[in-house]
């Protein structure tokens, strides 16, 4: 018993994570209606910038102090996240306004090969890391409960936190404030939302700038935890059932079905995984998505699609 | 001046129902495959079999496959790189454990378990469409390639994991030489072009596109959309599994699962989109474009850099190669968002007029 609550908790943990990129995607395109491919890019380029800025700032402004250096880098990246949505929107965006979603998934697609090239070249390939203090110990919990307690990364812990406090965080920001306001009514009908005054290219340079912040986020985390490389970029691959699983059009959504994921990989890991060779994490989690769109096409929370002819 | 169909009258149905009905483009393609088949053998280097035309007739193939299902039927799906790979180890599979089968027919075979796969994957498609079923599709690439590396009955048990097919013999015509490969290749391509075509501007195909263009309507006015929908992915399957078999034993010759990972999905869908969705011929205008882009920049990059003055490192090479692709990508989509078939039809316009416009 001890064992599962461990595996599950594993399994909640890094399913926070994944949704953390979820959300980014959920973001997009729930304002923009567009499937943001490159958000697994996006993450990687955030990531290898704070890693490199981190490493830059102190040489550079004299700032000695880790806490300040690492706050820095962080503003800086975000700055520099800022800068690409704009230039997504202003560059690529605004020329496919009105295409089918096939052409606009090409075009994340395309953003995604530009993206990755660019943070290569620019930020270097070699792996880096991001040292943002994160302990690394395990801890014991519910030792009173359990013989032996359950081990817990504390590291796991403060991730989901963070992972938490961001999605309060846009929470009160899509319902408190009057561009959340905005984000929404373009969310829910385009032409309304442009007929009552709403500068669509604005709202959308606003969504691809929270979507970069989120990326920044996940990257920040999934960065000091595994290291800012290549790989990081996949980790899209990862958060895709998540969406579809939670639904596209929904961040509680993706929350939740980032947690489902997370604990249906690592549990059918260790308890289906011997039986049939192992490493069957990655695919599980499409076929658990495929099988609940198999019943609900929307996803678990996605807005029901409705067929007009 | 050249190419006017004024004049030419079609006096029966038949004559009426070709493929190319104008006579200035039966004489284009006839002049395209003699070059194809007499010209490129005699005048091409290895090095362009194997790094340019090679890929470029499997892919085209390929292409054609993924167009079928993505431009003709709207179902976008990307696990086209799966379905390459059941066609590619079912080939391989059937090649060592049936004694003496023939070449073609354990290709064949490989793309009829492409097929049984890919409607299997099809299923969701009743229920879903677009983006989810994109995604959807992705089970089938992951599945694939989880299989493929884990399950090793597929690889014959070999240590390393990958395969290797040697010795090539379709009916008593040793396969080895690049010009022999090419050729081998070309075969197939035109016989899978020629059944596609028909296919397309058959009842079948025309039940495909009224399920793209609106899936309800076309429900109202008796199109089954389960038949249509899984018949799409049936063909196109059928026709990714033989472009698989081709690549792996023509091609690579000794391969692994990560030759057909999600990467050749993508890299699939990019030609239809760039090449022309529900376009034959864009199929290998696509396909064209993504097998010459890389070696193109491969080449001029570093020639570039000396103009400039900047010596390239191979490393900073492939990532500006990724940038290049990128932007050009979406570059492309920007100015012609219904990709090169549709440039070629303009020209074709253009033509007739041509030279006096007015």
């Amino acid at each position: 018993m001890a064992f599962f609550l461990e595996t599950l908790l594993g399994g909640l943990m890094a399913g926070m994570l994944y949704s953390l990129v979820a959300l980014g995607f959920v973001l997009i395109f729930k304002a923009s209606g567009v499937f943001n491919f490159a958000q697994g890019a996006m993450v990687l380029f955030a990531a290898l910038a704070m890693a490199r800025f981190a490493e830059w700032i102190p040489g550079a402004t004299g700032i000695d102090n880790k806490i300040a250096a690492n706050l820095l880098a962080f503003v800086a990246a975000g700055l520099l996240m800022f800068a690409m949505a704009w230039a997504i929107e202003k560059l690529v965006l605004r020329h496919l306004v009105n295409q089918e979603g096939a052409t606009l998934l090409m075009a994340t697609l395309g953003i995604a090969y530009f993206i990755d090239g660019l943070g290569q070249t620019v930020f270097g390939s070699a792996i880096y890391k991001i040292d943002i203090g994160m302990p690394k110990e395990p801890v014991l919990a519910l030792e009173s409960v359990f013989p032996g307690g359950i081990l817990i990364n504390k590291e796991d812990l403060i991730a989901a936190a963070i992972a938490a406090g961001l999605v309060v965080m846009l929470t009160l920001f899509f319902q408190k404030t009057a561009t959340g306001r905005a984000l929404r009514a373009v969310a829910d009908d385009h032409q309304a939302a442009q007929s009552i005054g709403i500068p669509l290219n604005r709202i959308w340079v606003i969504v691809w700038c929270v979507a970069g912040v989120v990326a920044l986020v996940a990257g920040m985390i999934w960065g000091s935890k595994l290291g800012v490389q290549f790989s990081l970029a996949t980790v899209a691959l990862r958060a895709l059932p998540v969406v579809i699983l939670g639904g596209l059009t929904s961040v509680p959504g993706a929350i939740l079905g980032g947690l489902i994921i997370g604990a249906g990989e690592k549990l059918s890991e260790v308890y289906l995984g011997p039986f049939v060779g192992g490493g069957i994490e990655i695919w599980f989690a499409y076929v658990l998505a495929l099988v609940v769109l198999l019943f609900r096409p929307q996803g678990l929370f996605g807005e029901k699609i409705i067929d007009r002819v | 001046m050249f190419y006017r169909e004024n004049g030419q009258f079609r006096t029966s149905y038949r004559a009426d129902q070709q493929i190319f009905p104008i006579l200035q483009d039966r004489i284009t393609i006839g002049v395209l495959l003699a070059v194809a088949f007499v010209l490129v053998p005699m005048l091409a280097s290895e090095y362009m079999f194997k790094a340019i035309f090679i890929p470029f007739l499997i892919l085209s193939l390929a292409a054609l496959g993924v167009n079928i299902l993505v431009g003709y039927c709207g179902q976008i799906s990307l696990g086209s790189g799966a379905f390459m790979a059941v066609g590619a180890y079912a080939a391989y599979n059937c090649l060592i454990r049936i004694d003496g089968i023939p070449l073609v027919l354990a290709l064949l075979l490989g793309g009829f378990f492409a097929t049984l796969v890919g409607v299997f994957f099809g299923i969701p498609s009743l229920r879903v469409r677009g983006l989810y079923l994109a995604i959807a599709t992705l089970a089938a690439q992951f599945f694939c390639d989880w299989a493929f590396l884990r399950v090793k009955w597929f690889t014959n048990y070999t240590a390393s994991g990958s395969v290797s097919v040697s010795n090539l013999n379709a009916f008593g015509w040793a396969v080895d030489t690049p010009v022999d490969k090419y050729l081998f290749c070309l075969v197939f391509l035109l016989v899978f072009a020629l059944l596609a075509k028909n296919l397309v501007r058959g009842a079948i195909g025309r039940e495909w596109m009224a399920i793209r263009d609106m899936d309800v309507a076309a429900a109202v006015i008796g199109i089954r959309p389960m038949y249509a929908k899984l018949s799409a992915f049936a063909v196109s399957s059928f026709i990714v599994g033989v472009a698989g078999g081709l690549w792996g034993f023509v091609h690579l010759g000794a391969w692994e699962p990560a030759a057909f990972s999600v990467d050749r999905s993508f890299q699939l869908l990019f030609m239809v989109i760039i090449g022309g969705m529900g376009s034959i011929m864009g199929s290998f205008f696509g396909a064209a474009f993504i097998v010459v882009l890389p070696i193109f920049l491969n080449r001029f990059l570093p020639l570039f850099g000396d103009l400039v003055g900047v010596q390239i490192s191979t490393a900073a090479i492939s990532h500006t190669e990724f940038m290049v692709f990128g932007a050009l990508i979406v570059w492309f989509l920007i100015v012609e968002p219904h990709g090169l078939a549709r440039l070629w039809s303009v020209g074709k316009q253009k033509l007739r007029l041509w030279p006096f416009p007015h």
